[in-house]
């Protein structure tokens, strides 16, 4: 069976692709997808602890998967809001690439 | 008493009036006519009266300012000259500046001056006259200014401004040496103590002379006088001949009752004084044979009176140099209130060369005129033959060398009034204004009546005694000797000599570029003084302001504040990823400092 550092690293490794998605794409989809990934990364490693840490009473520690379930739902939400706007962006630039959203350039 | 009082504010009070309520309104002029008319009758009912008064104006420490009055013969009898000169001058002027747009603020500047003048005459201390001496200067500005839409005006205003205050910088040093001195600002408590050095004292005298030679334009100030001419005609009576100008003379001798005459004698500024002023009255004198402007000659042969008194105050003759002022204020304002006349009746021509036979078509300006003209070059039995006489006795007696530069001036003064009236009264008309010149309305004639009857009876002892400040009865009417048949021999030859040289001419047969230059002082000047000492003074504050002002305090603060923004716009780079870089960053380096740190 794996341990807890094995569920760690796996999460680790999915963050770490999360944020250099994040930084190194240039489309915003792309960008989108990768920060849902580093979300997903958190959740890992919150039911990882979850599961290799016992209550008193020998089952899990539930704390760690209720947080888990708001991170989905405010996820869902944030998905739905996000990709509204990258709509929105997209019909009035007819581009979703960042290199040439630079409008806020001092 | 409330009588003086009420004479130094009467005119202060119709100033303010006109200027703050009445404005362009045409009751102006009649309200500063008839302040001027209660100031007469006031300094009338002042005659002969000795008091003084005062009130604390503005304190400092222990030392306070006082304004207040000082009546005694010397005042009395200028104020006279003063308010005469003055009434009749704002009568003249409501007929001479009827139709000028900005009447009402000419008239407010008469107001002014008016006050400013009766300061200086009733002053008690020097501080005051100091106050007021700068305050006929503002005057004296503001109406040599009067049409300074005309750039000429506008630049001999400033000039003479300027050349006044130049020589106000040394009056008020000397005032101070002489407050270091005496301890005292008023006149009356004026004492020098035993111990001061003749050069302290000369020094005090000389400073405050300088403020004399700037307002009675002596060499080598005296070259805003005949620039002030571009001010209207009235005024050049009244500030520029008559008054003003003559404030100088006043101040000094009123210097020298004060600290006691008989210290000036042998003093060495008083040789200073006598000189500058016999040089002022020669080259005036010389200078006025060569000009064409009817009113620059009158200009110059003031200049060259004022030499005349400023000498006689030099040689401690001072009763003189004031008896000369009186009567040379009513044939001096007569003449030019009557050249006022013929430039009004020729519409505004000033060239004499472009007059001639006004004699005829104006016959009481042509009598008046030449009855001033006879007071002037100092025909016997006229005013300004008593007074001139007084002087060359005066320089008889104590200078040798100076009484023969009188009596050169007093060849030359007939010279060139002579050809003054024989090209512009006599002759035939030599251009279309004179042809069509008729005589002046009433309003204008009957100042000059009044001022002609003066300038022939003001000389008699019997009207002098009475009205003229200072006046000390000579003990004969005329005292027959050398003097005076050297004086009627210069004024015969003068005349004789310009009746040969200008009598039927067209065009002036002499001509003597240097005369006509006025000597290049005017060049030199603005060639040296302006060019040179302005301009380098202009350049090194153009340089301070635009290096240290400039460049480092307000420039340089702004670019400091400009470059620093511009290096953090780098920051504001618009990429969407170099923020989330950047956010990344910092979530790690907070992580490190929280956990291994």
């Amino acid at each position: 069976m794996a341990s807890l550092n094995d569920y760690l690293l796996v999460s680790g490794l999915l963050f770490a692709i999360g944020l250099a998605g994040v930084v190194l794409r240039r489309s915003i989809i792309v960008m989108f997808m990768c920060l849902e990934l580093m979300l997903s990364a958190a959740n890992l490693s919150l039911v990882a602890f979850s599961r290799f840490h016992p209550a008193a009473n020998g089952l899990p520690d539930m704390h760690g998967q209720m947080l888990v379930f708001f991170v989905i739902t405010v996820a869902a939400a944030e998905v739905a809001v996000g990709l509204a706007i990258i709509v929105a962006l997209y019909r009035a630039r007819q581009t979703i690439h960042t290199d040439e959203l630079t409008t806020l350039q001092g | 008493m409330t009588l003086p009082w009420i004479l130094l504010f009467l005119p202060l009070l119709t100033a303010a009036v006109n200027f703050l309520v009445l404005k362009k309104s045409p009751i102006a002029a009649w309200l500063s006519t008839a302040s001027a008319l209660a100031t007469a009758v006031i300094a009338f009912l002042l005659l002969g009266k000795t008091d003084q008064a005062s009130f604390e104006w503005a304190t400092v420490g222990d030392f306070s300012i006082k304004l207040g009055y000082h009546l005694d013969p010397l005042a009395t009898g200028m104020m006279i000259v003063v308010t005469v000169v003055g009434l009749l001058v704002h009568v003249f002027s409501l007929a001479y500046m009827k139709e000028d747009e900005a009447n009402a603020r000419y008239f407010t500047g008469l107001s002014l001056f008016m006050f400013s003048m009766t300061g200086i005459v009733l002053a008690d201390n020097f501080l005051m006259t100091f106050i007021f001496w700068e305050l006929v200067g503002l005057s004296s500005y503001l109406l040599i200014g009067h049409w300074y839409h005309k750039n000429s005006a506008a630049d001999a205003a400033k000039k003479a401004f300027l050349c006044n205050r130049v020589g106000d910088f040394g009056f008020m040093i000397g005032i101070l040496l002489l407050w270091g001195i005496t301890g005292t600002m008023k006149f009356s408590d004026m004492g020098v103590p035993v111990g001061v050095s003749e050069f302290t004292l000369s020094a005090a005298v000389l400073c405050i002379f300088c403020g004399a030679i700037g307002k009675s334009a002596q060499v080598p100030l005296h070259v805003w006088l005949p620039d002030a001419m571009e001010g209207p005609t009235p005024v050049s009576a009244l500030i520029h001949a008559a008054t003003m100008v003559a404030a100088g003379v006043y101040m000094l001798f009123r210097l020298q009752l004060s600290l006691g005459a008989d210290l000036f004698i042998g003093l060495g500024a008083s040789d200073v004084i006598a000189w500058v002023g016999g040089f002022t009255a020669l080259l005036a004198a010389l200078m006025a044979t060569q000009q064409n402007d009817i009113k620059r000659v009158l200009a110059y042969s003031t200049l060259s009176q004022l030499g005349y008194m400023v000498m006689a105050v030099g040689l401690v003759s001072g009763e003189a140099g004031m008896f000369h002022l009186f009567t040379h204020a009513w044939f001096k304002a007569l003449l030019f209130l009557g050249s006022g006349a013929v430039i009004y009746a020729c519409h505004h021509e000033q060239d004499i060369w472009k007059m001639g036979g006004l004699m005829r078509k104006m016959p009481i300006t042509g009598i008046t005129f030449f009855i001033g003209f006879l007071a002037l070059i100092a025909v016997p039995g006229t005013s300004g033959f008593f007074s001139k006489e007084q002087i060359l006795e005066a320089a008889h007696a104590k200078q040798p060398v100076l009484f023969w530069v009188a009596v050169a001036v007093a060849v030359l003064t007939p010279f060139y009034m002579t050809r003054l009236v024989i090209v512009a009264f006599f002759g035939k008309a030599r251009d279309e204004g004179a042809s069509h010149a008729h005589e002046v309305g009433p309003l204008m004639w009957l100042p000059l009546a009044i001022l002609s009857v003066l300038g022939l009876i003001a000389g008699y002892p019997f009207f002098a005694e009475k009205f003229a400040p200072a006046y000390k009865r000579p003990e004969h009417l005329i005292h027959f000797g050398m003097v005076t048949y050297i004086s009627v021999g210069a004024v015969i030859s003068g005349v004789i000599a310009a009746i040969l040289v200008y009598r039927g001419k067209d065009r002036d047969p002499i001509s003597i570029p240097l005369l006509q230059q006025r000597f290049y002082i005017d060049q030199l000047y603005d060639n040296v003084l302006v060019r040179y000492l302005q301009n380098a003074g202009a350049a090194i504050i153009a340089f301070i302001d635009e290096l240290f002002i400039n460049g480092l305090l307000v420039g340089g603060i702004g670019r400091a504040a400009a470059s620093a923004g511009n290096a953090m716009r780098k920051i504001q780079s618009g990429s969407l990823q170099g923020y989330a870089f950047a956010f990344g960053l910092g979530v790690l380096m907070v992580i490190y400092f929280t956990v291994f740190l």
